[in-house]
């Protein structure tokens, strides 16, 4: 991906993204990440029916990575089960740390590929993933419960 | 123009434009030095040995205490704690002498647009004693006002704790005429001066402050050490919230404890005798420039700074009246976090945030802001290239991704 379509698509993300605005109705997730290394600050909600995100949404206060990233994160996992966002978020925590990762699998998240080179800017990257973790880890321990 | 020789700087020589004073001020080589000769050259203990360098440390470390005392004006030397910065002071007297001088449903009068420092030592008392935090009501330009203040104060106000410059904002508040105003009411005031200390000329004695604390790093001196000042009357009663060496007159094996006098008995263990060294440094430096003649340059350098952001539309500045050298601005629809990486591109340092003022977002309805804050070392010639730099910010986006 060149460095002009990357900006393109950050920036697009940025500007109107997607998903943006709780709808804080019965049924759905919510966690809320505060950047601690620097001022993001965002909520995300899901709606998971029967293993499978139906419904995600974002608001809050971030630069343009953490927005962008937040909502092309959440375009990407509606529709998928939570195994396939687990396997998702790997890879793209992958990406951002210079580990092995799917390429096809992250699609336009390729535009964050040369996050490294700006250390202080991964955790803008990271923050939608460390968000939607804790959702799914509530997830988990209410299924476990249940069971 | 300059009121300094910028080469007493090194940093500077690396061409950053250094605008986060507010945070941190740079080091001239005086300090450092004096720190080196110390460790070099007679890095012993202090209040201990009988032998010379150790003597000598001793000398160097309590004549800092009356060049505190001196550049604040307080009345004696036995008033000003070496403490390890303003957050550790505000502590010391929060749980150290509050903590016994107030009661249930004693109110504490603190602004919005204070520091986290002198917020949340309150917040913890007031859960442990049942006091109640009160916000004096800021005007239309985030200031005090005297006639806010008075409305404020109810028979159960016992203290007053505000900055004399907040830190965000940057107003500077009329300390002089609020004291007078605390005194006739019986109410006792905590003056926050990490951002008037290191700029303007303090006077403890004719503003009357009851207790005054400030970081050392904020005016040209290390990080880890700041200052407690306090009337003696009140260092008196206050409680060390630290024990240990250097402390204790004596003390038995049935638990029988006598403790130093004032100010030793609040220095518990081996103090940053290095940092308050490089802090008395620092404090000839200022003083050999003047502190009038540095609020005098810093005043015309924000009214430049402001001039030449006027002319600039995409620029939002939030506190452009203010008489101080802290100026809090946006972009129009960047988010500050990118635009103080943008800046960074240039070698050009801000801060981006809610700069520890968190609840400041309810008063000015805007969460995080770019801050400039600046000191005498900074030159209108770097005024220009920042205004530069926002200048053709088009290309932001361009830059950052």
């Amino acid at each position: 991906m060149d460095t002009e379509l990357k900006r393109e698509i950050i920036l697009d993300n940025y500007n109107n993204p997607y998903h943006k605005g709780l709808k804080n109705e019965e049924g759905y997730k919510k966690a809320n990440t505060n950047n601690e290394s620097c001022i993001d600050n965002i909520d995300i909600e899901l709606k998971i029916e029967d293993g499978i995100v139906v419904d995600a949404n974002f608001d809050g206060e971030a630069c343009a990575i953490s927005t962008s990233a937040t909502s092309i994160f959440l375009r990407k996992i509606i529709g998928k089960s939570v195994s396939e966002v687990q396997d998702l978020i790997e890879n793209y925590e992958n990406l951002i740390d210079e580990q092995e990762y799917d390429e096809e699998k992250l699609g336009e998240l390729m535009a964050y590929d040369t996050i490294y080179m700006q250390p202080n800017r991964k955790h803008c990257a990271l923050l939608p993933v460390d968000t939607i973790k804790k959702i799914l880890k509530e997830e988990n321990s209410g299924a476990n419960r249940t069971n | 123009m300059i009121i300094i020789n910028r080469e007493d700087f090194p940093i500077l020589k690396n061409d950053i434009i250094y605008f986060d004073n507010g945070a941190t001020t740079l080091k001239p080589k005086c300090v450092v030095e004096a720190m080196n000769d110390y460790y070099y050259n007679y890095g012993a203990n202090i209040h201990r040995g009988d032998y010379k360098i150790s003597l000598k440390a001793s000398e160097e470390y309590e004549k800092v205490r009356d060049k505190v005392k001196d550049f604040i004006n307080a009345k004696s030397s036995k008033e000003i704690v070496f403490t390890s910065g303003a957050t550790d002071s505000l502590n010391k007297i929060v749980f150290g002498f509050m903590k016994y001088y107030l009661n249930e449903n004693d109110e504490v009068l603190i602004t919005k647009s204070e520091h986290a420092s002198n917020v949340l030592p309150w917040f913890e008392l007031a859960k442990e004693k049942n006091l109640k935090i009160k916000y004096i009501p800021l005007n239309e330009n985030h200031e005090v006002t005297i006639d806010n203040l008075e409305k404020a104060i109810t028979k159960n106000t016992k203290v007053i704790s505000i900055a004399s410059i907040t830190n965000v904002v940057g107003d500077v508040r009329d300390i002089s005429s609020i004291s007078k105003i605390a005194h006739q009411h019986n109410i006792l005031l905590v003056i926050d001066g990490s951002q008037s200390v290191p700029h303007t000329k303090t006077d403890v004695i004719k503003d009357d402050i009851d207790f005054l604390i400030f970081a050392g790093h904020k005016m040209l001196g290390p990080t880890g050490v700041g200052v407690l000042y306090a009337k003696s009357e009140y260092l008196e009663k206050m409680n060390p919230i630290e024990y240990g060496g250097g402390m204790n007159q004596y003390f038995e094996e049935t638990g029988e404890v006598e403790y130093k006098s004032i100010p030793t008995r609040f220095e518990a263990g081996t103090p940053p005798i290095a940092e308050v060294i490089g802090l008395g440094a620092a404090i000839d430096y200022l003083q050999s420039i003047g502190m009038d003649k540095i609020s005098e340059y810093e005043k015309e350098l924000k009214g430049y700074l402001v001039s030449k952001l006027e002319k600039n539309k995409k620029v939002i500045m939030y506190n452009k009246s203010q008489n101080s050298g802290i100026l809090a601005f946006n972009l129009e629809g960047i988010f500050s976090q990118d635009t103080a990486i943008y800046l960074d591109h240039y070698n050009i340092c801000v801060r981006a945030g809610n700069h520890c003022a968190k609840i400041l977002k309810d008063e000015i309805n805007i969460k995080n802001t770019c801050r400039i804050s600046l000191y005498f070392y900074n030159t209108k010639e770097e005024i220009d290239k920042l205004v530069e730099v926002l200048e053709k910010s088009d290309d932001l986006f361009k830059i950052i991704l």
